[in-house]
């Protein structure tokens, strides 16, 4: 439920192809990727690790979409902060 | 907008429960524990509990009871830095180094950051039935090079092998005799608030080596030993800035088992920003695969120095004129209060207690 | 580190800091409860709390699979491990887990062999390496660790190892998030829902919250700006009389959850009828173990464990603090016969037990932390 970390597949073994070795901020790593059979992972592709298992694949556009909303709101308060700055009553 | 950030102290049953804690952690020392566990080894809160209340307990004297990394010793007028040490590493050989140097820069290290020229080391061999000689010599080897190249010699040493099964491979013990040049005083007890803290390099480097060399993990990584002798970097320090109080060599615990001994050694808080602590990639992916503190990791390279305030930019040029200190930090300041405690500025701008561990950092799952 | 660092932003923080006090009424008590142990330990690494307005308190829910192992089950671990030839391997934070007599690393100082892995892979590979020895591996976890135990016991089958078993604890998390939903302590407002369990499992088992209970959940994930901005959802359905379940984790939870994890579940275990979690008694259907048809990996069927019931120590409050109806500083041996050296419970063993990261991250009184770190 917990310790999952985001890697990047560098490539599928190919003697085992239930297996890829991860990269995670320069550390690698053989991980099962068993559970994405469905997802078709290729190098490049961005996983979700737990205990040496491929949880998930990582949905770029959602992460895009994510970050989005966050920069949007980043934004408001920072338009409104320079708002409450720049205002003047009297 | 009210945030907690405003808010009035804690409810009294909160403080009561607190002031409790507080009580407690100053007590007397008492291990519970009938057999020793690995976490006595691993240089936290078992192993300082084990330090006060068995040996500090029977051996108690005025030399001893600072605890630092190295006796301070004056005899007819010299005067002398003693220490000790033993290495159990495993493996014995792992990417940028092996047990050997290790040894003798861990030995050096510790006479260096008290302040002493390292002078001359013993060596103690405790080997296992059946460990190849072929090993054996191209560890020696390397002890030869790393004394050479921080100019100390091996006077006198040791040999006793032991049943096949024990041992590990090889044990190595040290000790270490410098003479302590350093006119001031140092020691943590000298630290005050207004200081500087500082650290040499990129932390836990030692530590996540050692840990992926083991093969358990199956990780790989980019990742090589910080082990060196760091003598010269801390003269230069010693030379150039006079408002050093103390240094510790960040070795098993990592930098935060270091902040805390000082913390409550010199009854001050110790206030970092994870923000400026230097940490390298891989050590940071590795870390957070495991779900492991770099703070916590051992490094056997890196020395944490405590400054006067007004000397830390200087501190921090010192350092850094050394190779081995290129990318050496500030990375916080010593307050007042709460006394006794390393807190954290975290990345994120909130702020947290960062505590001694009970033993080792244990990698997680969850 | 991509999809980790971006989510780490203090100016960010701070906005989404103003919006959520922005949908806060004036005078209400707000209450929300994250059920998995890893976002607590987010919470108190990071500092969270800061970031939150007084009126919102968040409650710790047991979603530490570490921490509801009930004692009884570290003793017959403990057991399995005496026994000769037995090597048994465990997840590093299981280690200082104390049973009645002790924990895996005490046991080990008594001559037992139990090494920590980081996967149950490595455990089979321990037990490839090393013929004479009898691996067993404790499973742990929810439903987001059980598909790699699943998958662990499909290899080793389909590779004929015979020296392999599983000690299989692995719980689920839905019986757990009803009895809090059911137990007449707790009002709570709303849920800050497990993030990566809903990898395996989907959204769309916590639809009875909403429905059935009328309270909003919010999958989230594990970096701070996940968390918080999974509060503001949540305030934001307070406020518009919603509730509903919402996947703010969207980026790695899938809404359906993971087929193929969920079949290898089902492959090779089953639900038992009833398993008892620390704190909270017993749930039924709350556990798995192994089927009849992988039997030979079953090391409670192997080694005939005592499964005796330990009672917790009368001193210890865990199921209260777990259930959130205690904050830790109220448990009356909380910091005294209860510290992180000397664990009674569970709630203080485990790095994500509600009074661990009290205990070492948030214990000392936020104002003067503050002021401290200011200044």
């Amino acid at each position: 439920m917990c310790l999952g970390i985001p890697g990047e597949v560098i490539e599928i073994l190919t003697d085992r192809p239930d297996l890829a070795r991860v990269d995670v901020s320069g550390v690698k790593r053989a991980i099962n990727i068993g559970l994405l059979v469905e997802e078709g992972i290729k190098p490049g592709d961005w996983v979700l690790i737990h205990v040496g298992f491929a949880l998930s694949k990582i949905d770029e556009a959602e992460a895009k979409a994510a970050m989005d909303f966050l920069e949007g709101i980043g934004k408001a308060y920072e338009d409104e902060l320079a708002a409450l700055r720049d205002s003047q009553i009297v | 907008m009210s945030t907690r950030q405003e808010v009035a102290a804690p409810s009294e049953k909160e403080q009561q429960v607190l002031d409790r804690i507080e009580r407690a952690r100053r007590r007397r020392a008492k291990v519970k524990e009938e057999r020793i566990t690995l976490a006595h080894g691993s240089g936290g809160n078992a192993t300082q509990t084990l330090i006060d209340a068995i040996f500090l307990e029977s051996f108690r004297n005025p030399l001893l009871e600072p605890l630092e990394d190295a006796a301070e010793l004056t005899i007819a007028g010299a005067r002398l830095a003693l220490t000790t040490d033993s290495f159990v590493v495993s493996p014995l050989f792992f990417p940028g180094g092996n047990i050997g140097d290790l040894a003798v820069n861990g030995t050096v290290n510790d006479l260096a950051v008290s302040g002493a020229r390292p002078l001359y080391l013993t060596a103690g061999f405790i080997l296992e039935e059946g460990f190849p000689v072929a090993d054996l010599t191209t560890i020696v080897d390397s002890m030869r090079a790393a004394a050479d190249a921080a100019g100390v010699s091996i006077v006198t040493g040791d040999t006793k092998v032991v049943q096949r099964g024990k041992a590990d491979g090889c044990y190595i013990n040290t000790a270490g005799v410098g003479l302590r040049e350093h006119p001031g005083r140092l020691g943590v007890a000298t630290v005050r608030p207004g200081d500087a803290v500082l650290v040499s390099g990129p932390i836990g480097e030692h530590g996540v080596t050692v840990m992926l060399a083991r093969g358990e993990l199956d990780i790989e990584a980019d990742l090589v030993s910080d082990t060196a002798p760091v003598h010269e970097l801390v003269a230069g320090l010693l030379g150039t800035v006079p408002g050093v109080r103390a240094m510790r060599d960040a070795t098993r615990g990592g930098v935060a088992t270091i902040l805390n001994e000082v913390a409550r050694a010199a009854e001050v808080a110790v206030v970092v920003d994870e923000s400026a602590v230097p940490v390298g990639t891989e050590v940071r992916g590795a870390s957070e695969l495991l779900g492991i503190d770099p703070l916590y990791v051992a490094c056997e390279g890196r020395i944490v120095a405590f400054v006067d305030g007004s000397c830390a930019d200087d501190a921090l040029a010192a350092m850094r004129r050394h190779p081995l200190g290129e990318r050496a930090a500030i990375i916080g300041r010593v307050k007042e209060d709460p006394p006794g405690l390393v807190l954290l500025n975290t990345v994120f701008g909130g702020t947290r207690i960062c505590d001694l561990l009970v033993g080792d950092p244990l990698p997680r799952i969850c | 580190m991509r999809f980790v660092d971006e989510f780490r932003d203090a100016d960010k923080a701070r906005a989404l800091s103003a919006k959520i006090t922005s949908l806060c009424e004036p005078g209400r008590e707000y209450k929300f409860m994250e059920v998995c142990g890893g976002h607590t330990h987010t919470i108190y690494k990071h500092g969270l709390e800061d970031y939150l307005p007084e009126n919102i308190t968040l409650i710790h829910g047991p979603g530490c699979p570490v921490c509801v192992i009930p004692m009884g089950r570290i003793d017959d671990a403990i057991h399995i491990a005496r026994r000769p030839g037995v090597l048994m391997t465990s997840f590093g934070d299981m280690m200082r887990v104390p049973g009645s007599g002790g924990n895996f690393f005490d046991s080990n100082a008594e001559g037992t062999n139990i090494r920590m892995v980081y996967s149950p892979l490595d455990s089979l590979k321990i037990a490839r390496q090393n013929p004479d020895q009898q691996v067993v591996f404790m499973a742990i976890g929810f439903e987001t660790t059980a598909p790699s135990t699943a998958m662990t016991v499909l290899r080793a089958a389909k590779e004929g190892i015979e020296n392999f078993s599983v000690f299989c604890n692995h719980i689920t998390i839905i019986p757990a998030i009803k009895a809090i939903l059911d137990s007449p302590d707790l009002r709570l407002d709303g849920f800050i829902g497990p993030g990566h369990v809903s990898t395996v499992i989907g959204c769309r088992p916590y639809e009875f919250i909403a429905s059935d209970y009328g309270k909003p959940i919010v999958v989230a994930g594990f970096e701070p700006l996940d968390i918080l901005q999974s509060i503001y959802m949540l305030m934001l359905q307070l406020k518009e009389g919603r509730s509903e379940v919402e996947n703010q984790y969207s980026r790695v939870v899938p809404w359906e959850g993971n087929l193929t994890a969920l079949r290898a579940i089902a492959e090779v275990m089953e639900l038992r009828p009833y398993f008892e979690w620390r704190g909270l008694g017993f749930i039924s259907h709350s556990a798995l173990r192994m089927r009849d048809k992988y039997a030979k990996y079953d090391a409670e069927l192997h080694y005939e464990v005592p499964g005796v019931r330990v009672a917790d120590p009368k001193a210890c409050q865990c199921g209260e603090v777990l259930k959130g109806v205690l904050k830790p500083w109220e448990c009356k041996v909380f910091g005294t016969a209860c510290t992180p050296e000397t664990p009674i419970g569970t709630c203080m063993v485990s790095p994500e037990g509600a009074c661990a990261a009290y205990y070492n991250f948030g214990r000392f009184t936020r104002t003067r932390v503050r002021e401290a770190s200011i200044s």
